[in-house]
């Protein structure tokens, strides 16, 4: 089959046509670096069926991260490269292209948001272009669909440009600076009043203000969102489901299979949290307390990636970042793993040394808790008072802060600058919202609802052969002496590895105080993180650094958990 | 007029020069310079953040946030 290879700049669009293309869906956001890996899908080019490929957005051939390692190898595959040019940006855009039609490939040129050029003032001759490329140029706006059509009807008529020479990266230049003289017209734009509130966002003294600001308005629509979900949506779906769940539980009699599928009745009735069977506590966890807070999430960061606030945000991080190892790219893995830690995992491939990425995978498995598990600590605390829920989330920020420290001055390796493009503001589509949420939520609703059954089988499969009870002796010394916990927290700890939300469900029938929850929420976001952000990072890290940062977290979690105790309760 | 050299570190906030020299190593001149920092175009400092922090220049309209370290070897002439 004929492979297709989109290369280009980081956020020039190549998702979005990639998903123009094929149809499938892939993540776009307004900040570079959101593709690490290569997509593939498949589109009907004259009645054949054609593989296109969406590699990592890179500047040149030759990279210097692993995410751009992954799009140089994708160019030898291809049979056609679609180079997507940001044509608001065409000068430094050209040095890739320029570099890509000396590989003699096939190649056509989309030069992409050719909708924006206009209100910048930048004219482009695309006639002349073509002459100097020998190459089709074709523009288009991904966003709308505008020109796609036009794109596709060339793909057939490419060929590699004849006389191409390899150039030096200085000839490249100057190439570069003939062809731009002569194909592009700027008319020099004044500074608006939007260019003096967007510069406001990124310097320090209005910038700190503005993001400290931003974030709380996000968490607190997050919040307001996921309850007002919760109680006008998820709560009355089950409270229908409630008699359904009782006459199965009439039927099931009594035994395992009804432990099993309804779990335990407390006080002859159903506690969705605390019952930890598959059809109750299964089914509420993920839907009735962590779904409406991912829809929440999702729909805000979504609106925070689009806008092109995250790279501003990352500036105004940097200092903060740079004392821990990295530097203020380091929030992506961050905003990402709030979400879910699997793609906050895949996000570190962005950082440039092992140094880097070593520190950033760490720090997030220690203490970035994701949304499921940060539903589940709101759903156990938030009843007693939203100070302890605080607790939880101060001690895991200054736990950030301390290891990074720690880890900046004994990981050996470079942390090199921060060096990031700021994109220009744009208004978020509401369609690209609500699909990229929508693809997301699929992503949990397919990932993680099975490990959670998964998770609710082995407890009680464990429970029934008397091996949770026999594992909670066995770390009674840990549990009770030194974190001041009840030993049955053991088998929180353990179903922990599977899905963190389930495990924090699971302390609640131990009829601990807030301070013992606290401690335990903590914990629990620390010591480990789930098996399926585990695999992403062993693979990201190798089995060497891996096996070192696990040390970090277990040795991280007991010394947290007895501080607290110590703090806390005071044994 | 007298022409000095010197880095975009000692520019002044808000102001602009013309870039004439980048120093340091091949791989970080050509980031620098596929990212639009080149020889002859004219940069504007936006913002330097404290504690020696990154700066954020514009160079056509394209806001780049670099390291101090890595902006003091951006060589300008006012």
């Amino acid at each position: 089959m004929k492979k297709i290879v989109l290369m280009g700049n980081p956020n020039v669009g190549k998702s979005v046509v990639f998903s123009r293309l094929t149809g499938a869906q892939v993540i776009a956001s307004n900040y570079p670096g959101t593709t690490v890996d290569f997509s593939k899908g498949k589109m009907r080019l004259d009645g054949d069926l054609v593989e296109i490929v969406d590699a990592p957005g890179t500047y040149s051939l030759e990279s210097s991260n692993k995410a751009e390692e992954v799009a140089v190898k994708m160019l030898g595959k291809a049979d056609l490269i679609v180079n997507v040019i940001d044509a608001t940006n065409l000068e430094r855009n050209l040095f890739l292209t320029l570099e890509l039609l000396e590989s003699k490939k096939p190649v056509v040129v989309a030069l992409n948001m050719w909708d924006e050029t206009k209100h910048l003032g930048i004219n482009i001759d695309v006639e002349k272009l073509e002459q100097f490329l020998k190459v089709p140029v074709m523009p288009m706006v991904a966003l709308t669909g505008e020109g796609v059509n036009e794109l596709v009807g060339r793909f057939n008529s490419a060929c590699a440009p004849e006389g191409m020479k390899t150039k030096s990266e200085e000839e490249r230049w100057v190439e570069i600076g003939h062809i731009i003289k002569k194909v592009q017209h700027v008319t020099h734009r004044h500074h608006t009043i939007w260019d003096m509130i967007a510069d406001a966002t990124i310097k320090p003294a209005t910038g700190m203000p503005i993001a400290i600001i931003t974030i709380l308005i996000s968490f607190w629509i997050v919040r307001n969102i996921g309850e007002n979900l919760i109680g006008y949506v998820f709560e009355p779906l089950f409270d229908l489901y409630t008699p359904f769940a009782m006459s199965m539980s009439n039927w099931l009699g009594h035994g395992f299979l009804h432990d099993l599928f309804i779990g335990k009745l407390i006080d002859g009735e159903i506690e969705y949290v605390e019952s930890m069977g598959l059809l109750t506590t299964g089914l509420f966890v993920p839907f009735g307390m962590v779904l409406p807070y991912i829809i929440a999430f999702y729909l805000m960061l979504a609106v925070l990636e689009d806008s092109g606030y995250l790279p501003r945000l990352a500036t105004l991080m940097d200092t903060l970042f740079h004392k821990l190892g990295m530097h203020g790219h380091g929030i992506v893995p961050v905003f990402l793993g709030l979400g879910c830690n699997v793609p906050g995992a895949l996000s570190i491939r962005t950082m440039e040394t092992r140094k880097q990425r070593f520190i950033s995978a760490t720090l997030m498995a220690i203490s970035v808790p994701c949304m499921a598990q940060i539903a589940m600590i709101f759903g156990i605390l938030g009843p007693h008072d939203l100070v302890y829920v605080l607790m939880v989330f101060v001690t895991l920020m200054m736990i950030y802060v301390l290891v990074g420290l720690t880890l900046n001055r004994y990981v050996m390796g470079e942390s090199p600058e921060i060096f990031l493009e700021i994109p220009p503001y744009r208004m978020p589509s509401a369609i690209t919202i609500l699909k990229k949420t929508w693809m997301r939520i699929r992503w949990f609703l397919t990932e993680a609802i099975p490990f959670l059954f998964l998770g609710v089988l082995i407890v009680n499969v464990l429970y029934a052969i008397g091996f949770l009870e026999w594992l909670g002796v066995l770390f009674a010394p840990i549990t009770e002496g030194w974190l001041g916990l009840p030993k049955e927290a053991t088998a929180a700890l353990l179903v922990g590895f599977l899905r963190k939300d389930l495990a924090i469900g699971m302390l609640l029938p131990l009829g601990m105080t807030a301070m013992q929850l606290v401690i335990a929420a903590t914990i629990l976001t620390i010591y480990f993180p789930c098996v399926a952000t585990f695999a992403v990072l062993l693979k990201e890290l190798g089995v060497r650094d891996m096996i070192k940062s696990m040390v970090i977290m277990i040795v991280t979690a007991l010394s947290v958990g007895g501080a607290m105790n110590f703090i806390l309760i005071g044994a | 007029m007298i022409l000095v050299e010197t880095a975009i570190t000692d520019i002044e906030t808000g102001k602009a020069a013309t870039i004439i020299k980048l120093s340091g190593g091949y791989t970080f001149q050509r980031r620098l310079r596929t990212m639009g920092v080149r020889e002859g175009k004219i940069i504007r400092v936006i913002t330097k953040h404290p504690l020696n922090g990154p700066l954020v220049v514009e160079v056509e309209n394209r806001k780049t946030t670099i390291g101090r370290r890595m902006a003091q070897r951006i060589m300008v002439e006012v």
